[in-house]
């Protein structure tokens, strides 16, 4: 496979892995907000909440996130994959800040800042610095 | 008690997501991404005994990490479990043999301290 297809390839997985994380996150706060309250006092309301819409989602989001991780780490180094899509976790803020209408301390825009510069220093390194392997079974 | 919960978090996370990797690495790049391919891939890596390993260290994990949130505040077990960016990183550079250079390293690092940031 040429170094340009491998380069298209890791970067739609890696955006995919990025967006189903923070679309999980923010469907599952979506479904789950402010019913701790009630929930503590009944399961019921509890359950209820799992079962709605937006939670479901939510799930069916993370599970992308978690299949499509796993597709990644089939040939990006595990060093390369945590720190760009952490990422994540910058968005998943300003997701909440800009749909949920949370409040981001300035420690918060810093953090945010800290963890954007890292995946981007980390992204300009090599997708994968490992041989394949030898199994033949995987290559084709 | 707290900082040994902190440690389980962060290694079995940490080895979780290695064995992952050595798992994914053992099958080989995944090529076709039609339904049929995926669906013969998944078959194929549910029967090494990789994954169904790293999913049960991920499972402890989180476990680990529900205790911890009900022994210590939010505002603590987020920004401790952070070292868990580095923890991952020392694995994958001496287990799986990955080549951190220095800018992955301070990746990780500046991941990990914004994290701990966040969560402040």
């Amino acid at each position: 496979m040429s170094l340009r297809r491998l380069r298209l390839k890791t970067r739609v997985l890696a955006v995919t892995v990025v967006s189903a994380n923070v679309a999980g996150n923010f469907f599952l706060s979506l479904g789950l907000r402010h019913r701790a309250p009630a929930g503590l006092s009944a399961p019921l309301s509890w359950l209820e909440a799992l079962a709605s819409p937006w939670v479901l989602l939510g799930v069916s989001a993370l599970a992308l996130w978690m299949l499509s991780r796993l597709a990644l780490l089939s040939w990006a180094d595990l060093s390369w994959v945590v720190p760009v899509t952490a990422s994540g976790y910058a968005l998943t803020a300003l997701a909440g800040r800009l749909l949920l209408g949370e409040q981001i301390s300035p420690l918060r825009w810093a953090g945010i800042l800290l963890i954007t510069l890292g995946a981007l220093l980390v992204r300009t390194t090599a997708i994968r610095t490992t041989r394949p392997g030898r199994s033949a079974e995987g290559r084709r | 008690m707290n900082w040994l919960l902190v440690a389980i978090v962060a290694l079995t996370a940490s080895a979780g997501d290695a064995l992952q990797t050595l798992g994914m690495k053992l099958h080989g790049e995944i090529h076709d991404f039609r339904p049929r391919a995926l669906g013969r891939a998944a078959a194929r890596l549910l029967r090494s005994w990789h994954l169904g390993l790293s999913l049960l260290l991920l499972a402890i994990s989180f476990g680990a990490f529900l205790v911890l949130l009900s022994v210590a505040d939010l505002s603590f077990a987020v920004p401790a479990t952070a070292v868990e960016y580095i923890s991952t990183t020392l694995l994958a550079r001496y287990l799986l043999g990955e080549k951190v250079n220095w800018r992955r390293w301070a990746g990780a690092g500046l991941v990990a301290c914004g994290v701990v940031l966040l969560a402040l």
